[in-house]
């Protein structure tokens, strides 16, 4: 017979677990977190989502940018990119891109705030458990927004105005890769914003693996 | 490729002679190029798809009105500035705007254009073009290429072909008289007073150094000679605006015999820092409205430098130290120096007169006279130290060296040159490169297109010690002058800016399009955007007055609407950005169509309207 093996009950893991939560961030943990907090802050300045719209007539590719707060096309002195892209989009009865139709660009950099707010809170007051509310709100909230999105596309992609000069099926706007789509070869990554984005969130995780080899 | 026959070349002056007296007589191409030339021709001007021209090219158009646009080396024909014509093309002239601006002209003869100078070197701002017939001087702003100014018809001046030469800082834009009438216009006096009573007039016509708006400056009255082409100093002479003439004999009737009886005609040197300041002093009278200075009563303003026979251009080398004054109906061309003239000046080396205005003595203030060849019209000059002369007798162009005078070279052209146009070949830095050959016959070497026949201009390699001919194209009537600059030096808008927009009437959103009505007048508020016109229902009484303001509300290049009434004589282009107003009286009982005239999209058809007049 082999020796038996002590199996944890439930409530010893529990109880480990709360006391890992009422354990302070250390030195390390704060730092990266301060720095995690730090990196929301470029995500102001750079798009969240790129769209390029690829075809014959614009070679240079029509571009869309979507920020935390604002959707931009490019504009160079011969092209303003949102104007043409609604201009095109009319035709198969896309409703426009209005900025003013998007209350994602009221709460995103809302939430991006509070997050930030968040992640010092967990600085300043130094517990685990203030750190893993951060992360996992995060996580959800970073899905809510990915679904939003997805939603919106679909939205703009399967309602259409049935009374368009042009008919095409419903469709859905590729979020991520390329697609072609009539006569457009259409792009779509994550900007610059949605990689410190995630940033952020791996160094929330890592400062909790910190604290928790520490903890060992 | 077409086989032509080809025809030993037989240089010298009987054929050349033979252009002249046979001028109209069908020929064959006479230029020969071997096969390797051809080739090494081909690729020097090919521009492949997609590639850009590294210059652009203006040519004046003549009675056409325009501005012609070409790249260099293609001579791809790019664009036509519309500026003294209505052209439908664009809508100049149908407009409220430009209609008012053309002042009720259907025409104006374009003869000379001017790029902008700082420092005596093209700046890429404006260009500025002359009106020969109506005595008139455009402004065209090279940021959207568009006519931007006429100013005229410029009071005392007629017959504005020596024009629109401009100044090293374009302080000024030169203008003058070539058809001498008693003053102010609308003076009658019969023609045998011609003598004593008709006057010139050479002109500058300020130049706003931030806007470019033109206004009068200051007018010199003039004797009754015909004043032809006109050039300004550069370095030491900067101060100084020359201009040639013929008829110094002050004759009247059969010109081409009686003003060509004297073995020399004149260029007018006038230093334009004195008559500002003249003005400045008050040292004028007001004849129609300008303030015209009478060289009798300010010396040391104009003087008269006698020159070779029926002078037509006179040029000023790049340094600024020569003068060169080509008589067309000599084999010579006469090569001033500006240092000696002054020393004339202060030395009173005088010969006479002309209505108080010294005339220099010639053997003073002359350097050379460069034996070029028959029919000498006009010089420009490289980087490298040679002037390039047009021959149009001759059909050719002399190529000389500046200071030794020597002629090195010289290539015949197809046919009868008139102007030519080194790269920069007028400014303190010509560039070199290449000549342009303005031709005034091209005697069918072009696929016939009936008697009325294109123009020809040549392009022609100059980088070597021999003048190689690159390439031949064709113009519509008719380009007397052309200038070339740097593609890098102008920078294009390609769409109007909506930020930019500072017209009250532009509207920018379909929403806003609308309708209104104040007694018999009826506002239109309109966009047009691929592919609607909004309002595209526009009802009215018959009499009422219809303006329409029309707002392109695109921010793409090339996506021009144009907007076309039937059989109401309306029509214009707007490009994206722009804000047009056009204004009629619906005078006519019925529905009429408006439709986009300038196709837009897959669904430019669809883009149209109608007006709906009702009866009274």
């Amino acid at each position: 017979m082999s020796p038996a093996v002590p199996v944890p009950s439930p409530v010893s893991f529990l109880e480990k677990t709360n006391a890992f939560f009422d354990r302070p961030l250390g030195k390390r943990g704060r730092l990266t977190v301060l720095v995690a907090a730090l990196l929301l802050i470029p995500t102001f300045f750079f798009p969240l989502w790129n769209m390029t719209l690829f075809s014959n007539q614009f070679q240079d590719g029509l571009d869309l940018h979507i920020y935390s707060y604002t959707l931009a096309g490019g504009h160079t002195a011969s092209r303003d990119d949102l104007r043409e892209i609604n201009t095109l989009n009319h035709y198969i009865g896309m409703r426009p891109l209005l900025e003013s139709d998007f209350s994602e660009f009221t709460w995103l950099p809302l939430m991006t705030g509070i997050f930030f707010i968040l992640a010092l809170r967990a600085v300043v007051i130094g517990k685990v458990a203030s750190l893993v509310d951060t992360a996992v709100l995060f996580m959800y909230s970073s899905l809510f927004s990915l679904w939003s999105f997805y939603h919106r596309m679909y939205q703009y992609g399967h309602q259409l105005d049935p009374t368009a000069p042009v008919k095409v099926a419903p469709f859905m706007p590729p979020m991520l890769g390329s697609r072609q789509l009539a006569n457009f070869q259409v792009q779509c990554y994550p900007g610059a914003a949605s990689y410190f984005m995630v940033a952020f969130f791996l160094l929330l995780v890592a400062a909790l693996v910190i604290t928790w080899v520490k903890a060992r | 490729m077409k086989k032509i026959e080809r025809r030993a070349l037989i240089a010298g002056s009987l054929e050349a002679l033979g252009g002249l007296f046979l001028a109209g007589c069908r020929r064959r191409p006479k230029v020969e190029m071997r096969q390797g030339d051809v080739a090494e021709a081909a690729v020097a001007t090919y521009v492949a798809p997609g590639d850009l021209d590294p210059y652009y090219l203006f040519y004046s158009g003549g009675q056409s009105g325009h501005i012609f646009v070409a790249g260099i080396p293609s001579m791809r024909h790019i664009s036509t500035i519309p500026v003294f014509t209505p052209y439908p093309g664009t809508g100049h002239g149908f407009d409220k705007e430009s209609k008012a601006m053309l002042g009720g002209y259907l025409w104006g003869d374009a003869h000379h254009v001017a790029l902008s100078q700082t420092n005596g070197d093209y700046d890429g701002r404006w260009i500025f073009v002359s009106d020969n017939a109506n005595n008139r001087m455009a402004r065209i702003d090279l940021r959207d290429f568009k006519t931007k100014q006429i100013l005229g018809p410029i009071p005392n001046v007629s017959g504005n072909h020596c024009s629109s030469f401009v100044t090293t800082n374009t302080e000024y834009v030169l203008a003058a008289s070539r058809f001498s009438v008693p003053l102010p216009m609308g003076t009658y006096a019969p023609i045998e007073q011609y003598a004593t009573v008709y006057k010139g007039v050479v002109a500058g016509v300020k130049v706003d150094p931030k806007t470019g708006e033109m206004s009068l400056g200051w007018e010199i009255l003039m004797p009754p000679f015909d004043y032809d082409l006109g050039t300004t100093g550069k370095g030491p002479s900067n101060d100084w605006a020359f201009w040639s003439c013929y008829n110094s004999e002050r004759a009247t009737g059969k010109l081409e015999v009686t003003s060509t009886q004297r073995d020399r005609d004149y260029v007018t040197a006038v230093n334009w820092k004195l008559a500002e300041q003249a003005i400045a002093n008050g040292k004028y009278k007001i004849i129609d409205g300008v303030k015209v200075i009478d060289p009798k009563d300010t010396p040391g303003v104009v003087y008269f430098m006698p020159c070779s026979k029926s002078p037509h251009g006179v040029d000023v080398t790049p340094d600024g130290k020569y003068i060169v004054g080509s008589g067309k109906l000599q084999s010579i061309t006469t090569v001033f120096n500006f240092e000696k003239m002054l020393t004339a000046i202060q030395q009173k080396n005088f010969t006479g007169d002309e209505d108080g205005i010294p005339v220099l003595k010639y053997e003073a203030i002359k350097d050379a006279e460069v034996n070029v060849g028959l029919g000498p019209l006009h010089t420009q000059f490289d980087d490298q130290g040679y002037a390039y002369t047009s021959l149009f007798i001759e059909s050719a162009i002399a190529k000389w060296k500046l200071g030794t005078w020597e002629v090195i070279d010289k290539i015949p052209v197809s046919y009868n040159i008139g102007h030519l146009c080194v790269i920069g070949g007028d400014t303190v830095h010509p560039d070199g490169k290449y000549v342009i050959a303005l031709n005034k016959l091209s005697h069918g070497r072009h696929l016939s297109v009936g008697p009325s026949q294109p123009e020809s201009s040549q392009l022609i390699d100059i980088t070597g010690e021999k003048m190689k001919l690159l390439y031949d194209a064709f113009t519509e009537s008719e380009p007397h002058y052309s200038q070339v600059i740097a593609a890098s030096k102008i920078h294009p808008i390609e769409v109007y800016p909506k930020e930019e927009s500072r017209n009250p009437n532009a509207i920018w959103d379909v929403k806003d399009a609308k309708i209104e009505r104040d007694g018999t007048h009826v506002t239109v508020k309109m966009t047009a955007v691929r592919s609607n016109f909004e309002p595209n229902k526009i009802e009215v009484n018959k009499g009422d007055l219809v303006t329409i303001h029309l707002t392109n509300i695109e921010q793409t290049t090339d996506e021009t609407h144009g907007f076309g009434l039937s059989e109401y004589n309306i029509n214009t282009s707007i490009d994206p950005g722009e804000t047009k107003t056009l204004e009629f009286v619906a005078d006519k009982v019925g529905v009429y169509a408006y439709y986009c005239t300038s196709f837009c999209s897959a669904l430019h058809q669809e883009m149209q309207g109608y007006l709906l007049v009702k009866p009274k």
